[in-house]
């Protein structure tokens, strides 16, 4: 009946759906203004990236959400991923599952989704480099 | 049912068979484990779309400036609103549905009816939205030049800033040619639609308006598409300029790099056919609440199964609305 973990007490699941539609229409509402107006100040990453040894790259690693990613894109991408949760949580009834579905379901995807995304875009990021260091032309 | 159940003597017993330690119906999980594998589909192309850009990173469009119209309103440029209005009509929607599960645990049926019919028009709603979304794209608003390398060269006004488009300075010139179409060729196949403008008639307007300026599809420091001088413009133009191109499709797309479009017409298509086959699970449902099988059957567990079909297709846009157009 709650959400917010119980921060917000609701009297019937009707009025927690109408809850978490407001809940979802006003973060949907502040990213849009956000992507319109992309206030100047989130629009450079927070942190340059470390030179040096392995323990540079290793922070390099760590970090890269603050270092490779500008913090509006950041902000966008933790909404989004609030938004999914409270979709799954509470449309979905994932919160009344049994904790073992609930991981079944969940941990596959997260697990499987984010070694997809690491190999994709480090390979993206790889072909970038071979493109700007001029091996091979494409601004004609 | 349970007195059809033989019993097997391993009651109590995890192993044994014939417990349900997930507390869900066979339905319900497959739909889950539906979901989970279709979940995976669209995070391969959302990846995908990740490399591509990632690859492409420093001449990418800009999707503010791809996605700026909203129907019936003309000569403004709006970016999101609309997306944002389709993005709030499916989170809309997903809220009748689960209106329409939770009526259907107290067993209303005349709730479940109402709140599914509504659901139904949501998606319509979306579904129509994404065709005019997709008209508008293909259509397009500026025009531009493809060069020999696949580049994409835009016009700008140099006194106004402001984007130019073709038919805005472009200057026609008298010519016999046609279109050559199938018909007319014993062997040949025939040639797409013709440009309203070919390149000859681009470079006159060029050199006959001073203010047109060229712009590039490498993104500065400032994440803004580079401008360049009136000389080079003209050098770049001449020199390289291959073809016109108006608007997007498969193979070229006047915002850059063909693989946005590629990506937008195969993601939102895939996201648009989900909720399309949503809305005609829904339909049929509806159709079943109507009639009563659920109220004969005791209960609406359909509804809560095809529910959550429905809500996975809103998660599924909350991420595609993020990844192509927010960041």
């Amino acid at each position: 009946m709650a959400i917010f973990r119980g921060l917000i007490k609701f009297k019937s699941n009707t009025q927690k759906i109408w809850g978490v539609l407001i809940f979802l229409t006003i973060v949907t509402a502040v990213e849009v203004v956000l992507g319109i107006y992309k206030p100047p100040v989130l629009m450079t990453a927070l942190m340059s990236p470390f030179d040096g040894g392995f323990g540079a790259t290793l922070a390099n690693v760590f970090l890269s959400p603050f270092i490779f990613l500008k913090p509006l894109n950041l902000i966008f991408i933790l909404l989004t991923l609030v938004k999914a949760y409270y979709i799954t949580w509470d449309f979905m009834h994932m919160r009344d599952e049994t904790t073992a579905l609930r991981r079944m379901v969940v941990w596959t995807a997260v697990f499987l989704v984010a070694y997809l995304i690491f190999i994709l875009l480090q390979e993206g990021g790889y072909i970038e480099s071979i493109y700007s260091s001029g091996y091979i032309r494409r601004d004609f | 049912m349970s007195s059809t159940l033989a019993s097997t003597g391993t009651e109590g017993k995890t192993w044994g068979g014939g417990s349900a330690p997930l507390k869900a119906s066979y339905g319900k999980m497959m739909m889950w484990f539906f979901i989970v594998s279709d979940a995976l589909t669209f995070s391969g192309f959302l990846a995908a779309y990740g490399f591509s850009r990632f690859k492409y990173i420093e001449s990418w469009p800009i999707a503010d400036e791809v996605f700026t119209h909203v129907p019936f309103v003309h000569g403004q440029e709006l970016p999101m609103i609309y997306v944002a209005f389709m993005t709030f009509v499916l989170i809309m929607s997903s809220v009748t549905m689960v209106l329409a599960v939770d009526a259907g645990h107290h067993m209303k049926k005349a709730k479940v009816t109402w709140y599914l019919f509504l659901t139904i028009i949501g998606g319509l709603i979306f579904v129509g939205s994404q065709a005019w979304e997709w008209a508008t794209f293909i259509k397009g608003d500026y025009g531009a030049v493809q060069t020999k390398g696949g580049q994409i060269l835009q016009f700008v006004d140099a006194d106004s800033g402001q984007r130019l488009a073709l038919r805005d300075f472009a200057k026609p010139i008298e010519s016999e040619r046609e279109q050559h179409l199938a018909k007319n060729g014993i062997w040949f196949e025939g040639e797409g639609a013709h440009t309203t403008f070919n390149l000859q008639e681009v470079i006159a307007g060029m050199e006959a308006h001073p203010n047109v300026l060229v712009r590039t599809q490498t993104l500065d420091a400032a994440g803004q598409k580079t401008l360049l001088n009136r000389e080079s413009s003209l050098t770049q133009i001449k020199t390289n300029g291959k073809q016109v191109v108006e608007g997007a499709n498969l193979k070229v797309n006047e915002y850059g790099s063909p693989l946005f479009a590629d990506f937008f017409f195969f993601i939102t298509g895939f996201h648009g056919f989900h909720v399309f086959s949503g809305v005609v699970i829904n339909i049929i449902i509806f159709f079943n609440v109507i009639l009563g099988t659920y109220e004969r059957r005791k209960n609406y567990e359909m509804v809560e199964k095809v529910g959550l079909y429905w809500h996975f297709v809103d998660l599924v846009w909350v991420f595609v609305f993020t990844f192509f157009y927010l960041v």
